[in-house]
């Protein structure tokens, strides 16, 4: 667990940047509190539908903030210093990844929280939508990993982007449905779609795990094959 | 006495691996594309000994260390730490080892005691013993009364002070310095000699330096490298001892043209232009041969005199580059 030590000191400069802390908490509850109007007129646009979706959204600030943090800090004498003590890739990995873990479950508290308050509901098991949207976040901050390990920290923002595009055609903004074809099965293969349509099928229709075992066991999937790269990537850069 | 003092230009033995050496290298080396930064180094550094590399700037100290400690992959060749390979076992080398690297490398955002606890936590060390290190530490570098502020408000001497005792809090069993005092005061320079005149004997320290006192004063050998090349390895006595034959002729003048200094490079290798004159270097000359070459010339000798080599004569005398630019 020697890798605890540097994942506070990680904790610290997540949190000691007002900035972007301020985003990635910021932007879920503004997205929110924009749609509520529109969402009295139109009813794709309620809580209880927008909520999955907009947790999703955000999640793209955790990928974009670690993956920031990594690719600074390995551009920095500290890291460098850091890389001939003696630890692993996966100890380098936990601890960029861990200080998120709090900063995803608060985005998810804020948008659910906030989401109650404008009349969303729940009407399946609130700890089996918690779940799939957790995972989720966790495949995200997984994402970050990967772009930190490979990309220099002006790269980071360029890739983001595609990131960024591919979860709201991936179903955080635009319905699937709506694009069709070969579109929608490309984007079906990402986890992205997947999480929201698991989360809202539970909130909605209030389906239980096995229905959506499928959808789950692909962002899971996802979430692991994120990390495991990110480990290999970062193995592969820490001697040059 | 150390074995394997005896001067070595160029030619080398190849080592073969001996379990009493703390750090051997075998043929290291490391390209950068067409830039051959290390060629080829072979050396045997035993447990215990302070070892002190010498060289200009870009001449491969800093990618022998980063090859050292597993930073950087060699293009050829391949060395032990504590019989480690680098390479294949790199954390039990990375368990031995500690580095202060040439540039200044904090966490901006911690305090010295965050920065020394980090570096205890990462290799394992009880808190108490952390605690009880940094103290220590701390007061051996002036850095006791602003332990407790944010490194990133410190004074860029103070951040390399910090930088340099992080990498004595895991009191590792090899120690590499990569100019520690570079960009320190004179005081501050003292205590880290100190420091590490104490640490002597008790591990193994390789240090890289641009001031030859300081490898002077504290290594047992030092190797002078150049262009990624060991030009010389020996005790600094014998290093010295080594240019011992050759003299130094310092010629004060007037009306010294570029033709008549060309003219005496081709009769002596080492002619260095000083302030109001010459420097000649070489093995045997007299000092008629030199006056009657110049004075023909319409040159105005004001005075002559005979100089001392230094350690300075020595470095410039194997590399023909000045240490310090
Ligand atoms: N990452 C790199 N990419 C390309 N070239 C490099 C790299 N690192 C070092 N070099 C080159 O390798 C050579 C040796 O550099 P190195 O840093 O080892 O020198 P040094 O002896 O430590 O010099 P100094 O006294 O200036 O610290 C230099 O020519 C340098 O430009
Ligand atoms: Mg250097």
């Amino acid at each position: 667990m020697r890798f605890m030590i540097l994942a506070k000191r990680n904790f610290k400069e997540v949190w000691l940047d007002p900035l972007s802390i301020g985003l990635v908490i910021g932007l879920p509850v503004g997205l929110l509190l924009m749609f509520q109007p529109i969402g009295r007129l139109n009813p794709f646009f309620t809580p209880t539908i927008l909520a999955p979706g907009i947790a999703v959204y955000a999640f793209t600030m955790l990928t974009f903030s670690s993956g920031m943090i990594l690719a600074r800090d390995r551009e920095s004498a500290l890291l460098s210093r850091l890389l001939t003590a003696p630890l692993r890739a996966n100890d380098f990995i936990s601890a960029y990844s861990l200080p998120y873990i709090p900063v995803a479950i608060i985005q998810i508290a804020l948008v659910f929280g906030i989401g109650r308050l404008l009349g969303l509901e729940i009407s399946g098991n609130a700890g089996l939508v918690f779940l799939v949207i957790f995972v989720m976040s966790i495949g995200y901050i997984g994402l970050g990993m990967i772009l930190g390990s490979l990309l220099t920290s002006k790269q980071v923002p360029i890739v983001w982007t595609a990131v960024n595009l591919l979860t709201i055609f991936g179903g955080a903004w635009v319905p699937l449905e709506a694009l069709g074809g070969a579109f929608q099965r490309a984007m079906k293969a990402l986890p992205f779609a997947h999480a929201i349509d698991a989360a809202r099928a539970v909130m909605v229709h209030g389906v239980g795990f096995s229905d959506i075992a499928v959808d789950f066991y692909w962002v899971l999937g996802y979430t692991l094959v994120f990390f495991a790269l990110g480990t290999i990537l970062f193995r592969r850069r820490m001697v040059e | 006495m150390k074995k394997g003092t005896e001067i070595n230009r160029g030619t080398r033995s190849y080592a073969t691996k001996d379990n009493r050496f703390a750090i051997q290298t075998f043929s290291l080396s490391r390209k950068f594309g067409d830039l051959v930064a290390v060629n080829s180094i072979d050396l045997s550094i035993e447990e215990g000994e302070l070892f002190s590399v010498l060289g200009p700037n870009g001449a491969g100290k800093t990618t022998t260390i980063k090859m050292l400690c597993c930073l950087l992959r060699p293009s050829s060749g391949t060395a032990t730490i504590m019989g480690h390979d680098i390479q294949k076992d790199t954390i039990a080398v990375k368990k031995v080892i500690d580095v202060s690297p040439q540039e200044t490398a904090i966490a901006e955002h911690l305090n010295a005691w965050e920065n020394l606890s980090l570096m205890g936590g990462i290799y394992g060390l009880e808190k108490e013993e952390v605690k009880k290190r940094s103290e220590e530490l701390l007061e051996m570098m002036g850095l006791t009364k602003r332990a407790k502020d944010k490194v990133r408000k410190y004074s860029g001497g103070m951040k390399r002070r910090l930088s340099i005792v992080m990498a004595l809090v895991s009191d590792p069993q090899v120690l590499f310095l990569d100019e520690p005092t570079l960009g320190l005061d004179p005081q501050s320079r003292r205590s880290i000699w100190e420091h590490i005149a104490e640490l002597k004997g008790k591990k193994t320290i390789v240090l890289t330096t641009h001031y030859l006192e300081e490898a002077d004063a504290l290594a047992d050998r030092v190797a002078i490298i150049d262009e990624g090349k060991i030009v010389a390895l020996g005790t600094p006595q014998e290093l010295k001892d080594s240019i011992s034959d050759i003299q130094v002729m310092v010629v004060k003048a007037k009306n010294l043209t570029i033709d008549v200094i060309e003219g005496l490079r081709e009769k002596y290798p080492e002619v260095k232009e000083v302030e109001d004159g010459i420097e000649i270097k070489a093995k045997e000359f007299s000092f008629d041969e030199v006056v009657d070459y110049l004075r023909p010339r319409g040159v105005v000798i004001e005075s002559t005199s005979r100089k001392q080599p230094t350690l300075d004569d020595v470095f410039l005398h194997l590399t023909r580059k000045e240490l310090r630019e």
